[in-house]
């Protein structure tokens, strides 16, 4: 059982005059990474918001089709019941983030769980440690610098321990380092909680080795789904505009011209590994 | 010229956001800054647009000191594209937007009519041009602000973060743009954590950490050294680690591009049959 199904799924903004998306048929299953990409406007990021139910109970228009997400129909369930399965990571922290403080901002959502105050203690420590931002849990929100909200934005849905995770460019305003080590946490859920998680990102150069699978979509449609290797090698991608990580490339190039290179890196640890091994013929 | 003399700068909460930077950047430059979340780059750009003006030292902008002057009148020569483009958006219409700071320098009607055009042709926003910029996606908004700044030709261009949400299209397009631009004898100073975009643009580089600047040159020199780029929370470009991985089989290791990372593997295995 896919813990998110859609069928034929079609979303058209109460402004817009073509579909945001449209037909949409996808069956995701528990556990999975994915790395969601496409050009800017393709509709990623709309999809997304199907998810958790912001459509179609916060943004009115018209969806057709049908959405399950934890064996819930979307349409069915309000947004704060299915915010307790899936836990949302916007492109822009500030639209997220409210509280006084980033420990209350991290509190927020489990306090309508109903667990106890000392659990409660617990996941928010743990969260805010997971993301780096354990000493400045006092602070206000708005007075941090873009980088350290997108870290309270995550600590927040991390607090919730959903089953899903869906995370919209979660970070793009933060170093290269910190982004890393976000995606480090990001990994290790997926890998020890088993937690499910779908990224949507441009940067596949840092992400696309922690993917189990790829996703493209282009004006509106998924037009690429398959195992990261594979998608990012295709011509097909290469045509979209979908940005090929670097080591990729250059295994292409190589290939080319007849080097005996048999996998496809994503990584520059790969490349090496590859790349040390026909080296040493 | 921009003329950067041993500047500090302290924030009213008492944050040190700038302890001692000293920088010059030239007519026609492309330069990035890179650094750790609140090392001061932002701090820093901002004192090249008057929006804040050093505690200590001073800042030259085409010989006049930032403290002379106003921001208005820096504004029309130092033009900011900001991180977040909702902060800056705020018309009806795309159209709207861009026109709106040239009717304020005052441009004629059918100036403001060509230099609109202009920019949303460039920008690829033509078909938004009657559209509110709050339907656009983040991508697509993050062009209508760098449109409204770019229709009024100022001399100097500062995008604070230009390539998050664009897609690996648009990154070529905003690319091909600076170059452009730097063709044109403008200088553009971008901020940003795109290694790989930088690394593609072979801009020049400077490195911050803490408030100060710890390394400054090409992109190729900057960018493959792993010492520098760690201290200022950077990661190396992926084809410079591979080649920094390949070093101890004596492989250059100031290398960012990925033909010519071809072209030198090409070699060594021609080498070695």
């Amino acid at each position: 059982m896919p813990i998110i199904e859609t069928k034929n799924l079609t979303y058209t903004y109460l402004t817009g005059t073509k579909p945001a998306f449209e037909d949409v048929t996808l069956e995701i299953d528990k556990g999975e990474f994915i790395v969601l990409t496409g050009p800017s406007g393709c509709g990623k990021t709309t999809l997304c918001r199907c998810f958790n139910g912001l459509i179609p109970h916060f943004y009115s228009g018209k969806l057709e089709g049908e959405i399950y997400v934890s064996n819930l129909k979307v349409i069915e369930h309000p947004i704060h019941e299915l915010a307790r399965h899936v836990g949302m990571v916007f492109q822009n922290p500030e639209n997220q983030l409210f509280a006084l403080s980033v420990e209350k901002d991290v509190a927020f959502g489990l306090e309508n769980l109903g667990i106890s105050r000392e659990e409660m203690r617990e996941r928010v420590d743990w969260a805010l440690k997971m993301t780096g931002i354990y000493e400045l849990k006092d602070r206000a929100p708005y007075e941090l610098s873009g980088g350290q909200q997108q870290r309270v934005a995550i600590a927040s849905v991390l607090a919730m321990q959903p089953e899903i995770i869906v995370l919209d460019e979660p970070t793009s305003f933060l170093d290269p380092v910190g982004a890393k080590n976000i995606f480090e946490v990001i990994n290790k859920l997926n890998k020890d909680l088993g937690i499910t998680i779908i990224l949507v990102e441009h940067r596949l150069d840092l992400t696309s080795k922690y993917a189990s699978r790829v996703m493209i979509m282009d004006k509106g449609r998924i037009v690429l789904d398959g195992l990261p290797k594979e998608i990012l090698n295709s011509e097909e991608a290469r045509l979209i505009g979908v940005g090929i990580p670097k080591v990729t490339r250059l295994y292409q190039i190589l290939r080319n011209k007849g080097v005996p290179l048999n996998r496809v890196p994503l990584s520059a640890e790969e490349a090496t590994r590859d790349l040390l091994e026909v080296l040493r013929i | 010229m921009i003329k950067i003399q041993d500047v500090f700068f302290t924030y009213p909460n008492g944050v040190e956001a700038l302890r001692g930077v000293n920088l010059e950047i030239q007519d026609g430059e492309f330069l990035a800054i890179m650094g750790q979340n609140g090392a001061g780059k932002t701090t820093l750009v901002k004192h090249i647009n008057g929006l804040l003006k050093p505690t200590k030292g001073t800042v030259m902008v085409d010989g006049v000191d930032t403290t002379k002057v106003s921001v208005a009148t820096l504004a029309k020569k130092v033009g900011f594209v900001f991180q977040n483009p909702d902060h800056q958006l705020f018309s009806e219409t795309v159209e709207e937007e861009i026109s709106f700071a040239l009717r304020n320098f005052g441009f004629s009607e059918s100036a403001i009519k060509e230099r609109v055009n202009w920019a949303l042709n460039l920008l690829d926003l033509a078909e938004y041009r009657k559209v509110s910029p709050f339907m656009l996606s983040g991508g697509e908004r993050k062009r209508v602000a760098l449109a409204s700044v770019l229709a009024w030709d100022p001399k100097i261009v500062i995008l604070d973060e230009p390539t998050i949400g664009q897609d690996s299209q648009q990154k070529e397009r905003l690319r091909q743009f600076i170059l452009q631009l730097n063709h044109l004898g403008k200088t553009v100073i971008i901020v940003t954590h795109d290694v790989e975009f930088v690394a593609e643009c072979k801009s020049q580089v400077v490195l911050m950490s803490q408030g100060k600047i710890i390394a400054h040159g090409s992109a190729k020199k900057v960018l493959t050294n792993l010492e520098v780029v760690t201290q200022a929370s950077v990661v190396l470009p992926q084809i410079s680690q591979l080649f920094a991985n390949l070093k101890n089989i004596s492989f250059p290791t100031e290398v960012i591009d990925v033909n010519e990372a071809a072209d030198i593997l090409l070699g060594k295995l021609g080498d070695s049959q």
